[in-house]
């Protein structure tokens, strides 16, 4: 009875994951979760809608939880597009080959970290973060998701280049928040004192007047340094036909409908390549994120 | 009072405790932690069910993963269980086992991704271990007299389908319908790494203080699993093992290179794989021990002990409210209802609701292991309570529980808690992805980094240290003579 059991449990197994194979060749795409799931679900479904009008094969979004598990969908050819952050491009195009960064935004050019206070620190905003170093020294500070690029690796880079230590020894409690949207909660909230995150989300979300401007305040904004891009893999003429890379890249150059790129928020997206990202790469080695 | 060896060993544990909590980081660090918890339980009793279209698909695939995964463990766990008697087998089932879930699912996300596999193996694969100790131990309980007595010539097989089965085949049966509890909980925080079952969704709500949908969602797990009974029959379980693998969901098509780059390439360790050969092993041996893996062994050691005790004194004051010999039959019945949810919740889920609503520390995972494991131990000596007769002019209240009930139940109670000794150490550790610095944390963080060589290392330092603690846990519970059947 048993080998009956798993015969017939492989059987359907089989069964079912044949099934999956058919659908093979819709065009997948990702994105590194940095802000709430609800957001990106909705911003993306419309790129994936864009998309499939655009490049006539269907187009899927599929959302993860974590930066690592894009990188690995993108490097496993589970999806053969992803919005990455600067750092996470950077990993990903380093584990597969042929994969090149086709546009950024806008603003990605020259983005910004903006570091965050509860208002309850009285700490006062500063040109520069050597200016804050008594202020800062033994708050506690949040960060946004460990493989965030404005999140993470730029805070700690300005971080470990001001105090000339690990942020661990700076601060009395060094947290991951997730994501940008929950660092501003956080903090906000006062379940930290002070927190890094990425400029457009402030912006957007102060924009849209969810931000308790008592409550947190912007006490220094990082120099300027280039961030997400859509980074595509080399392969995919071989799967979707000749020049399929060069209609994906001219549909996201040629996204300009302003409800989708309100969502992101950018104005729009313009070229980008791989080298654009050399800052980013020797960051990222420097505070041995990077091997 | 010290003359009694568990006595003593329980002021020992104590004292453990305490000295950990000198070293430990509690603190409720949010500013307004009680407001959180109002609007989270304001949730609770306001729930939205129809917040996510995703959420009923959710329930479905959290229902078909468990199934699935507890079906393959089951069945490998027999076949293992049949020649347990060897040692690599012993062993190798002892290796598989003290890997959690979630530290399989992340394994398997790196090359399998998200399909459906990830999700049945990291089920499956610690649960077979698991299923293969307890299935040994009940086939050995079996009475041998029968076998005796079968004609000389019959087959192994036939006098073990017809001696020795039908002997423990209940026995068998009970605990696997058991298993497949622990299977769903097992099943609903696989989502938390993005596998599409109810975790999913959860980590989406509660991370974006969506109460009320996430009240809906814990609400009907809760239900899911209270009515088991009423929709797990032994006639039905065919039809839901074979229907299961249909509703796994389509995930993405596995690329097979993916397999063979990740045990040739990614988990080679890096000085290895860039040819530095074993003069480069050593500094990177002990950069890894020295930054994360000692200090995530600290970590890890320190909650689970205190977490142990904590486990301990909340079974002790949980029980009487199941007990026969206290209160009526309403508060008694709100007593199950409560012991219920602590013992339904899986800690994981317990303890990302307790971080995000007091800030980052490890008392949030103190108090949701505590919870979690009190409710288990609380309802099974609560339980066993219920079956002791106690004289006609037996004291009552106070004296009752400290002087009747306390010392007839104290051995099980240790024994219970012993046995979940490591499995709360499993759980210290694997909470770290949730940001509390215990081994789960550096293992997360070297995935996030993409770096499987670190991770591997930090999950097998995992698996020795739980298989450590087993073995203590074992020697303890033979050392002071106590008997415990399974939990998880």
């Amino acid at each position: 009875m048993a080998f009956n059991l798993i015969r017939k449990l492989m059987l359907s197994s089989v069964f079912c994951f044949t099934a999956t194979a058919v659908s093979a060749e819709t065009f997948v795409f990702t994105a590194i979760p940095d802000e709430d799931e609800t957001k990106l679900v909705e911003r993306f479904r419309g790129v994936a809608d864009y998309l499939s009008e655009q490049l006539d094969v269907d187009v899927r979004y599929v959302p993860v939880k974590s930066y690592a598990a894009a990188i690995s969908a993108f490097r496993n050819n589970q999806v053969q597009l992803a919005w990455f952050g600067g750092l996470s491009g950077v990993q990903a195009r380093r584990l597969v080959s042929g994969s090149e960064a086709i546009a950024q935004g806008v603003e990605d050019e020259a983005f910004q970290t903006y570091f965050i206070a509860n208002t309850n620190t009285k700490i006062e905003p500063a040109d520069k973060l050597s200016d804050l170093k008594s202020q800062l020294k033994g708050k506690t500070f949040t960060f946004g998701s460990k493989g965030s690029t404005s999140g993470r690796l730029m805070p700690e880079f300005y971080v470990r280049d001001t105090f000339d230590a690990k942020p661990e020894d700076v601060f009395s409690r060094v947290g991951f928040s997730g994501n940008h949207t929950r660092t501003l909660r956080l903090v906000e909230a006062g379940t930290y004192d002070v927190g890094a995150l990425n400029f457009k989300v402030w912006d957007k979300e102060l924009g849209d007047g969810n931000v308790d401007t008592d409550a947190v305040q912007i006490i220094w904004k990082t120099p300027t340094y280039p961030d997400y891009q859509w980074t595509i893999r080399g392969d995919v003429n071989k799967r979707f036909g000749d020049g399929f890379k060069q209609r994906v890249t001219e549909a996201l150059l040629n996204l300009n409908d302003p409800e989708l790129l309100e969502s992101f928020p950018r104005s729009g997206f313009i070229p980008a390549s791989n080298d654009d990202y050399e800052p980013i790469r020797k960051t990222a080695e420097e505070i041995g994120i990077l091997d | 009072m010290f003359s009694s060896p568990t006595v003593r060993t329980s002021f020992i544990f104590l004292a453990i405790a305490l000295v950990g909590l000198l070293f430990a980081d509690i603190a409720i660090t949010a500013s307004n932690p009680w407001q959180d918890l109002g609007n989270f339980f304001l949730g609770i009793i306001t729930p939205n069910f129809f917040s996510s279209e995703g959420l009923m698909t959710a329930l479905l695939r959290t229902v078909a993963f468990a199934f699935v995964g507890v079906a393959l463990g089951s069945i490998a766990g027999f076949l293992l269980a049949l020649v347990y008697r060897s040692l690599p087998v012993r062993i190798f089932c002892a290796f598989i086992r003290a890997i959690h879930e979630l530290f399989w699912a992340l394994i398997f996300l790196q090359f399998f991704g998200f399909h459906p596999l990830t999700g049945v193996l990291a089920i499956a694969i610690p649960y077979a271990g698991i299923f293969a100790k307890v299935y040994s131990e009940i086939l050995e309980e079996v009475d041998p007299e029968p076998g005796r007595v079968l004609p000389p010539g019959t087959g192994n097989i036939t006098a073990f389908l017809y001696a020795r089965i039908p002997d423990c085949w209940v026995k068998i049966r009970t605990y696997t319908a058991y298993r497949l509890e622990c299977g769903l909980r097992s099943s609903a925080i696989l989502g938390f790494v993005g596998l599409p079952t109810l975790g999913f969704y959860l980590e989406a709500s509660f991370s974006q203080g969506l109460y009320s949908d996430a009240g809906a969602m814990l609400i009907l797990f809760y239900v899911l699993i209270a009515t088991m009974p009423l929709w797990v029959k032994p006639k039905l379980l065919p039809v839901y093992v074979l229907g299961a693998p249909f509703f796994l969901g389509e995930g993405l098509p596995i690329v097979w290179g993916n397999v063979q780059r990740f045990f040739t390439e990614d988990i080679v360790p890096a000085p290895l794989r860039n040819g530095e050969g074993l003069a480069g092993l050593t500094p990177w041996l002990n950069d890894l021990m020295i930054n994360q893996a000692v200090p995530g062994i600290w970590n890890t050691i320190v909650l689970t002990q205190i977490a142990l005790v904590a486990s301990g004194i909340l079974s002790l004051l949980a029980f009487p409210l199941i007990s026969n010999h206290f209160g009526g039959p309403l508060r008694r019945n709100a007593g199950h209802v409560v012991l219920v949810i602590a013992r339904s919740t899986p800690e994981y889920i317990l303890a990302y609701i307790l971080l995000q609503l007091w800030g980052p520390s490890m008392l949030p995972a103190v108090v949701a292991l505590a919870l979690h494991n009190g409710g288990i131990i609380g309802h099974l000596i609560g339980r066993q309570t219920n079956s002791l007769n106690l004289r006609a002019d037996a004291p009552t209240g106070f004296d009752r529980y400290s002087w009747e009930l306390v010392p007839r139940v104290y051995r099980s109670f240790l024994a219970f808690l012993f046995y979940r000794w490591e499995i709360i150490m499993r759980e210290t550790a694997i909470l770290g992805i949730l940001g509390i610095y215990t081994l789960g944390f550096y293992v997360d963080s070297a995935i996030q980094n993409i770096r499987f060589d670190r991770a591997m290392v930090l999950i097998l330092i995992t698996a020795l240290l739980n298989i450590g603690v087993d073995t203590i846990g074992r020697y303890i519970r033979r050392k002071l003579a106590l008997q415990t059947m399974p939990t998880c």
